[in-house]
C-alpha cells in the first residue's frame, strides 16, 4: 500500500539531489534554473500528497498557483539570461560580478 | 499491489532522471532529462488521482517551459568545459549538503511526526468524483481573487519578458509606416515646364 511517507520521502530525495545539482553546476546559470525547478516540482509533490491523504483540495489549488509563479520565473529568468549572454558572451557565474548593465 | 510497483518504477526513473539532470554532461541533455521528471512526476500524481494537476503538469511545464528552456539551451552558444570546472571540486559538498537536507526531512517525518497520520493509505474515492469538476468549484469561489492575482502575475511576466529582450540594433532598415503613408505627390515628383528642344 502506497501511503503518505511515501511521497514525502520520494520528495525529500528530488529536492536533496536538487540542492546537490546546485552545488555541483555552480557556474551555469541555466542549470541553476532547472535545479530550481526540479526544487519546486518536489515541493509540489509534497503539497499534493498532503491533499490527498488529508483529504483536503486546497494543496492542490496552491500547486497549481506555484506552478503559475514557476512558469513567470521560468519565463522571465530565461529573458535575463538571454539578455545576459548578448551582453558578455557568457553565462559562467563567476564571470557576472559586476552591477553595471 | 499494482499500484506499489508502479509507484516504485515511476520512482526509480524520476530519481534517475533527476539525478541525469544534475549529472549530464551536455546541457541538452539535462533539459531532456528534466522532460522525463515532470512526465514521471505526472504520472505519479495520476497514481494518487490528482489527475487535473497532472495534466496541467504535462501541458504546461513540458509544453511551455521546458520548450522554453530547450529554445534557450540551443540559441546560446556556451563552452561548456569551462562551465563544468570545479565540477569534481565541488562534488564532497554538495554530497554532504543533500545528506543533510535528506536526514533532516527524515527527522521531521519519523522522530517528530506532526501529528499526522503518516503511514495509512488513500480513503477511497466516491463513485463519479471528478478532481477537476472539484477544483474548478473551489478555484473559481473560494479562490477567486488568488486566481485573477496569478492571471496578473502570468501578464507581469509576459510584458517584463518581451521588454526585456526587445532591442534596437544599430543599422536596421525598418519602415515608418505613418510617414510613408502621409506622403504626398508634390514631396516626390517635382513637374518641371521647360522648352522643348529640336534636334541639332
Amino acid at each position: 500500500m502506497i501511503t503518505l511517507t511515501h511521497y514525502l520521502m520520494l520528495a525529500g530525495i528530488l529536492f536533496a539531489i536538487a540542492v546537490a545539482g546546485i552545488f555541483l553546476n555552480r557556474k551555469n546559470v541555466i542549470l541553476l534554473l532547472m535545479c530550481i525547478e526540479l526544487m519546486l516540482l518536489a515541493v509540489n509533490f509534497n503539497f499534493v500528497a498532503f491533499s490527498r491523504f488529508l483529504g483536503l483540495l486546497d494543496g492542490q489549488i496552491f500547486v497549481f498557483f506555484i506552478l503559475t509563479v514557476a512558469a513567470a520565473e521560468a519565463a522571465i529568468g530565461l529573458a535575463i539570461l538571454v539578455v545576459l549572454f548578448r551582453q558578455r558572451q557568457s553565462i559562467n557565474v563567476e564571470e557576472l560580478d559586476v552591477m553595471k548593465g | 499491489m499494482l499500484v506499489t510497483i508502479l509507484f516504485y518504477a515511476f520512482s526509480a526513473v524520476l530519481i534517475g532522471a533527476a539525478l541525469g539532470v544534475i549529472l549530464a554532461r551536455n546541457p541538452v541533455h539535462s533539459v531532456l532529462f528534466l522532460v522525463l521528471c515532470f512526465f514521471n512526476a505526472a504520472v505519479l500524481w495520476l497514481l494518487i488521482e490528482a489527475e487535473f494537476l497532472a495534466i496541467v503538469m504535462v501541458l504546461v511545464y513540458v509544453g511551455a517551459v521546458m520548450v522554453l528552456f530547450l529554445f534557450v539551451v540551443m540559441m546560446l552558444d556556451i563552452n561548456i568545459e569551462k562551465l563544468r570546472e570545479g565540477f569534481t571540486r565541488n562534488a564532497p559538498l554538495g554530497i554532504v549538503i543533500a545528506l543533510i537536507v535528506i536526514v533532516e526531512l527524515y527527522y521531521v517525518l519519523w522522530v517528530r511526526r506532526l501529528g499526522i497520520e503518516v503511514t495509512g493509505g488513500t480513503a477511497p474515492l466516491p463513485e463519479n468524483y471528478s478532481n477537476t469538476a472539484e477544483i474548478g468549484a473551489v478555484l473559481y469561489t473560494e479562490y477567486v481573487y488568488p486566481f485573477q492575482l496569478a492571471a496578473v502575475v502570468l501578464l507581469i511576466a509576459i510584458i517584463a519578458a518581451i521588454a526585456l529582450t526587445m532591442r534596437k540594433r544599430p543599422g536596421l532598415k525598418l519602415q515608418d509606416i505613418p510617414h510613408q503613408v502621409s506622403v504626398r505627390a508634390r514631396d516626390r515628383v517635382r513637374i518641371v515646364q521647360m522648352p522643348t528642344e529640336r534636334d541639332p
